[in-house]
């Protein structure tokens, strides 16, 4: 498959029609639990049907605490009815109005959640550190850098290394971690890739990190998970994982076909507008309207994350500044930036500079 | 002239009004969302004139004004902040019906507009959270507590009147915004950057601000009265450990309501004073930082959910107790697990923003200490399943809630669990995961906690009980409804579903939203059945009523006076020597005792303070709003020349005679004396005229 010729439109055709199947199907089953578990299309919308390490384990934690906790939750759903059942007003079981307490039981009633709580923390602890998404993976490869921009009401995604750029759609090697460097141009946003893995909060004047791998291509839905107005809903996007030539082609052809990203076009990128209506803004002539670039300025990550106006002029010879800045960016980091100088006061202690 | 009406209007134009964007718009969603809005406007002004006609018809504006609106007594001031809290959550349902009914059907479209759907989630959960739930168990507090604990007011009954007067006014604030849209899209949280006025430039959000703002100075000021009443008023003997489990929730939510609420009232001032004034706490520019708000808020927001629960888990351990007829269990660790989760609760507020970026140690931190207020709920729930056990248990309509609640209240625990455990969280944060966890908590906690106590303490407040048949069939189908519609919400966040979408792309989605529609069908009858059964309850109210005012055999003081009480609660203020006083004192055969001595009873004069800071409150709310400089002065000056001239007053406090006390109460002795006792079997029959059999006679079996 050339990734590079697969355009959202086609997909977008595929998907609708397996749509169409998929409400079938669903709607025949009538609620059959195995559709949470199998979801109805191909397009991996979810972690229980995970594609990747990071939810292949969020998945099994779930579980883990779900059967954990009944331990507590089933005898309460059982033994309520029967409770009620056994010393119900006109029965004939014992009767002892006055008994309020007991010793033994209440060391159970306190022992056992306490018990169980422990086991949880430990299992809570450990998949804590052991996914926290600011940690790399460990994998043979050099992970694949990407920097997301959160947009109204779209994803612009910088390949620093590569020097290019998407809209909406993101495209990386399977099988490769991929380091991500999230901020957003605007409001709150929340990263999401539900089948490899973790949301991450997107916020403007801070930097945060995300890792994620994917076992095998695929194709994998990605959204905004957090409210940030009118095309909310559509601030969807396709991340596809591709074996190394095809992301190569389509490294080669966003080079191609897409113009460089500079500030007129920056502009219209950053108007609130979904994806589609930024393409059309942007009078895209690729096929299909997926956005690509060719070239993107040094640094512009980084300076898109100190603030939401851009000093253009100061991008093109700053850039290397901005490099540091956002190489030095640390966990939480909050790279507040006075815009009048080019330090990156510190927030937690660390001075980017 | 045009100058003039700038000033007059502010920036209130004709483009507010609810149909104006119909008019310039002839699209079909266009007309359908504006015909919703104009008949959601029209209701509320056909609310308001029908009552004002009715009032006016049957002539009864004078005695509303001194009996109830001017009043500052407790149980009517807690009446009152119950009404406002049912047309609001009236309000509410509809407003989640339709949310529910566009994603029903909102495979790809639907027919609500996002901006619509934006102010219907923000309208729905402010509602609920700020004016349903919380007036609802403030009323309800306001109502019970100072008769459990044998008192006849609350310690500041002028300050109560204010705080339903403050309430009042942030209710008229939500509703006045049908009339004059738009209301914000920012969601009951109201994050920044989203609502600074860079992005949210409208009104809308300083409707929310303002009508927060007031919410939360009225839970403040209810939350002081509360404690201090709780401290001081207590009748003698009645010790802290002998307070029956309600008042020890009172007093933990009133603690949690005094260090909760002000985070809050800071967090939308500082958003205020950016919005108007240009400051930068939480814009992108000039050195904001949302995360502060956020911060802030959550400092609030999670106390905020044990203040919308405990009341509601005081209220199940009455009825628990009541209708087995028996003791509650563990008493004592009741107690330290409220009191517990009273503590824990300002210590994890980060577990609602586990994604935000923060180190893995500092997630597990909160995450931990998240669970661990699992245990002490857990161990409520297990104290009132032993409570039950070895009772004898009649299934009465608030025992049906109480059921109800504990079998759902568990599985939303379960998924609170699931949602502490930050790395799991980072899956379903933000998705209708966590929306159904936290109505998993709202609906079986904190409303049918409500809805059991409003059945259970009823025929107390007004003399007669509720119809039972249209009890039980509103009972059933809100726990029905709220299986069908909020369990498919756990499988539509698993499967990725964000929250506060108008619509989806995902096939996959649509069985389970329809699914949930199909609940919301039954949550509509349940609502139905409450209009009806309250309705019928009123027709028959001669039929049911309790005069005695111990209709279920109560175990507590307030079982042990006049249904309706009198004004001053109690004749004379008793003695107490055990917990479940009145119960004892039914155990001992020495109930209704004839006191020796009656004294003048002084009571707290009527006051127009809370009226006047409602209605300057609402004013001074809707000019900030409108930019009507000239109302925010004129009802800030109003309100303060209020305030200063209650300095002056003299006549404070009114006396009742010892004479007329006595009368009073020897009448109600003598009916007492002349009811039968009825056993627990006759508790749902017309024979129930509120006085119970003596244990001795078998009162239970
Ligand atoms: C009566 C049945 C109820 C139904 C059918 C219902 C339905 C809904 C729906 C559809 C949403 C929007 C979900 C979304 O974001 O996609 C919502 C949000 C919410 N509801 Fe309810 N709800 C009900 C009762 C309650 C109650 C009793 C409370 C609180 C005491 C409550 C508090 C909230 C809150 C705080 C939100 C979040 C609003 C936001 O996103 O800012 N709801 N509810
Ligand atoms: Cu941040
Ligand atoms: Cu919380």
């Amino acid at each position: 498959m050339d990734v590079s010729e697969l355009t959202p439109v086609k997909a977008q055709r595929r998907s609708f029609r397996e749509a169409r199947i998929g409400k079938l199907v669903c709607i025949s089953a009538l609620l059959l639990a195995t559709s949470v578990i199998a979801g109805c299309t191909n397009d991996h919308i979810s972690f229980l049907n995970p594609q990747g390490p990071i939810a292949e384990a969020q998945r099994n934690h779930y579980w883990i605490i779900v059967a954990v906790v009944m331990i507590v939750v089933l005898p309460v759903i059982i033994l309520t009815p029967v409770i009620v059942w056994r010393y119900r007003y006109g029965g004939n079981a014992t009767y002892r109005p006055k008994w309020s307490f007991s010793w033994t039981i209440d060391i159970l009633i306190w022992g056992i959640p306490f018990v169980i709580v422990a086991v949880l923390s430990f299992f809570l602890w450990s998949a804590t550190t052991a996914l926290d998404p600011y940690k790399p993976l460990s994998s043979t490869k050099q992970p694949l850098r990407v920097q997301v921009v959160g947009m109204d009401w779209k994803w612009l995604f910088i390949y620093p290394d590569q020097g290019i750029a998407t809209v909406n759609r993101l495209v990386f090697p399977a099988n490769r971690p991929v380091a991500f460097e999230l901020t957003s141009a605007t409001v709150m946003q929340s990263f999401f890739i539900p089948a490899l893995g973790s949301q991450i909060d997107a916020m403007n004047r801070m930097v945060t990190r995300l890792h994620l791998i994917a076992d095998k291509p695929g194709s994998f839905q990605g959204k905004n998970m957090q409210y940030n107005g009118k095309g909310f809903y559509k601030q969807r996007f396709t991340a596809l994982a591709v074996n190394d030539d095809a992301f190569n082609a389509f490294v080669k052809s966003a080079r191609e076909v897409g113009r460089p990203l500079n500030q007129k076009q920056y502009e219209v990128l950053a108007r609130p507008s979904t994806g589609d209506e930024a393409a059309k803004a942007l009078g895209a002539s690729w096929v299909g309207g997926a956005i690509r670039f060719s070239q993107v300025p040094n640094g512009l990550f980084s300076t898109i994350a100190q603030g939401p106006s851009i000093d253009w002029d100061a991008l093109d010879n700053a850039s290397s500044v901005n490099r540091n800045a956002s190489a030095s960016a640390m966990r939480n980091e909050h790279a507040m930036a006075a815009r009048d100088n080019d330090k990156v006061p510190a927030r937690n202690g660390e001075i980017a500079q | 002239m045009s100058h003039f009406l700038d000033m007059l209007f502010g920036r209130l134009g004709w483009d507010a009004l609810p149909f104006w964007t119909m008019l310039q718009d002839h699209s079909t969603l266009s007309i359908i969302n504006g015909v919703i809005a104009t008949a959601a406007a029209s209701m509320v002004v056909i609310g308001a004139l029908v009552t004002f006609g009715l009032i006016t018809w049957f002539g009864k504006w004078r005695l509303l004004w001194s009996d109830w609106l001017t009043s500052v007594d407790h149980k009517k001031i807690g009446i009152m902040f119950i009404v406002i809290s049912v047309v609001m959550l009236a309000r509410a349902v509809i407003e989640a019906s339709f949310m529910r009914a566009q994603q029903a059907v909102g495979l790809d479209g639907g027919f609500l507009t996002v901006d619509h759907f934006g102010q219907f989630f923000t309208t729905h959960g402010t509602i609920m959270v700020f004016f349903m739930a919380m007036p609802f168990l403030t009323g309800l507090i306001n109502y019970v507590m100072p008769l459990q604990i044998g008192a006849r007011d609350l310690s500041f009954p002028v300050m109560n009147s204010i705080s339903l007067g403050l309430t009042a006014a942030g209710a008229a604030i939500v509703m006045i915004s049908l009339m004059f849209a738009p209301f914000s899209t920012g969601g009951w949280s109201g994050y920044p950057p989203f609502t600074e006025l860079a992005y949210s430039p409208d009104a809308g959000v300083d409707y929310w601000i303002w009508a927060v703002t007031l919410s939360t100075l009225s839970s403040t000021l209810s939350g002081i009265n509360f404690a201090v009443t709780i401290y001081k008023k207590r009748s003698p003997g009645m010790h802290l450990f002998r307070m029956p489990l309600f008042c020890w929730v009172s007093l933990c939510t009133a603690i949690l309501m005094i260090f909760g609420m002000p985070p809050l009232t800071v967090a939308t001032a500082l958003l205020a004073l950016d919005r108007y004034l240009d400051f930068h706490f939480f814009t992108t520019d000039l050195g904001g930082n949302m995360m502060n708000y956020v911060n802030l808020f959550w400092a609030f927001g999670h106390p905020e959910v044990y203040i919308l629960i405990l009341p509601a888990f005081g209220t199940f351990s009455e009825v628990f107790s009541t209708f087995s007829g028996k003791r509650l269990y563990g008493y004592n660790t009741l107690v330290i697990a409220t009191m517990a989760i009273a503590v824990l609760s300002f210590t994890v507020w980060l577990h609602h923003f586990f994604t935000m970026g923060q180190s893995a140690h500092v997630n597990a931190a909160f995450g931990i200490a998240t669970m661990l207020i699992g245990i002490p709920t857990g161990v409520k729930v297990y104290d009132w399943m032993l409570t039950m056990y070895r009772g004898r248990i009649r299934m009465s309509v608030p025992l049906v809630y109480a059921l109800g609640f504990i079998v759902l209240f568990v599985l939303g625990g379960l998924t609170g669990i699931v949602l502490a455990n930050p790395s799991v969280d980072y899956q379903v944060h933000n998705s209708l995961f966590l929306v159904a966890h936290f109505h998993n908590m709202l609906i079986p906690g904190t409303l049918f906690g409500m809805l059991a106590g409003t059945n259970f303490w009823f025929p107390k407040a007004f003399g007669f009980r509720l119809d039972e048949r249209w009890g039980y069939r509103a009972a059933y189908s809100w726990i029905i409804g709220f299986m069908l519609a909020f369990f498919p919400l756990y499988a539509l966040g698993l499967l990725g579903m964000p929250r506060r979408t108008v619509t989806f792309f995902e096939p996959a989605y649509l069985p389970w939203t329809i699914a949930a529609g199909c609940g919301v069908i039954f949550i509509l009858f349940g609502g139905f059945s409450l209009c009806v059964q309250l309705w019928r309850s009123i027709r028959e109210r001669h039929l049911n009523r309790v005069p005695v005012g111990d209709p279920w055999d109560g175990r507590s003081l307030e079982w042990s006076i006049s249904a309706p009480p009198p004004e001053y609660n109690y004749p004379v203020i008793p003695q107490i020597y055990s917990r479940d006083a009145f119960m004892r004192e039914k155990d001992e055969g020495t109930p209704y005792q004839r006191p020796d001595r009656y004294q003048d009873i002084e009571m707290p004069a009527n006051s127009a303070m809370g009226v006047v800071i409602a209605a300057t409150g609402f004013l001074m709310a809707f000019g900030l709003t409108w930019y009507m400089w000239w109302l925010v002065i004129a009802s800030g000056v109003v309100a303060l020349v209020a305030i200063i001239l209650r300095g002056f007053v003299r006549n404070t406090s009114r006396i009742i005679s010892a004479r007329e006390v006595q009368e009073t109460h020897e009448r109600w002795l003598d009916i007492v004396n002349h009811t039968p006792g009825v056993s627990r079997a006759q508790e749902q029959t017309t024979a129930n005229r509120g006085r119970a059999l003596p244990p001795i006679n078998g009162a239970s079996q």
